[in-house]
């Protein structure tokens, strides 16, 4: 079960450019911490894809850790690649490296 | 584990296991459940041992100091990590606020 939720997991994160594991979903975030992930992209005009773990956590916990060895969600993927979960994609946002890495123009900081 | 407590515990497991230059632990569960509770906290840590390591390192060198804290209940955990060279330009790059230029100054505050 686990091995082939990795591997669905890795399936997903390769077939999108920005892939959310949060719980809800981008309409109706069930949590303070995936809500603001969905803010961050909602506020950069980035679409994304995401999937709800609420649907089967007690499956997508482990099966998100084996990929990752990150033990919290929302858990954020750019290009495949995972970035960290709420407070680095905040941190990333806020320094304009996210938007880099987005190919956006980064926000000039606001004095 | 009783209130307080497990803030205890977290503070305790972080200096042991990075030796960190600054700490801090903060309890955010007030907003979440009664009083109390400890479901919910933010550490800030600045330690040499993040040196080299990216941000995902980092962070899972804190959740694994603290599974132990997170097996027993504590929910959410938001974190923030500093090396001490990024401390201290992050400190650098704080706003202070403008001197005094006293009351009779001619271009005082708008």
């Amino acid at each position: 079960m686990t091995e082939q939720l990795q591997d669905q997991i890795k399936a997903q994160v390769s077939g999108s450019p920005v892939h959310v594991f949060m719980k809800g979903t981008p309409e109706w975030p069930q949590c303070g911490f995936s809500k603001a992930v969905c803010d961050v992209f909602n506020a950069l005009g980035v679409q994304f894809t995401a999937t709800n773990t609420l649907e089967n956590l007690d499956a997508y916990r482990p099966a998100l850790h084996a990929v990752t060895q990150w033990p919290t969600i929302p858990q954020i993927f750019v290009n495949g690649e995972f970035i960290g979960g709420c407070d680095i994609l905040i941190e990333m946002y806020n320094s304009g490296e996210l938007q880099q890495l987005l190919g956006l123009q980064a926000a000039v900081p606001a004095e | 584990m009783p209130a307080v407590q497990v803030q205890q515990s977290i503070e305790r497991k972080l200096r042991e296991a990075l030796q960190p230059e600054h700490l801090e632990v903060a309890n955010e569960s007030h907003g979440h459940a009664g009083p109390g509770a400890e479901t919910h906290f933010r550490v800030v840590v600045v330690s040499a041992a993040f040196d080299g390591k990216t941000r995902v390192a980092q962070h899972q060198l804190i959740y694994q100091t603290l599974e132990q804290e997170r097996a027993e209940g504590v929910h959410a955990l938001g974190i923030q990590t500093f090396t001490p060279e990024q401390f201290a330009a992050e400190q650098a790059g704080r706003v202070a606020s403008p001197p005094c230029i006293g009351a009779d100054a001619k271009d005082g505050p708008a």
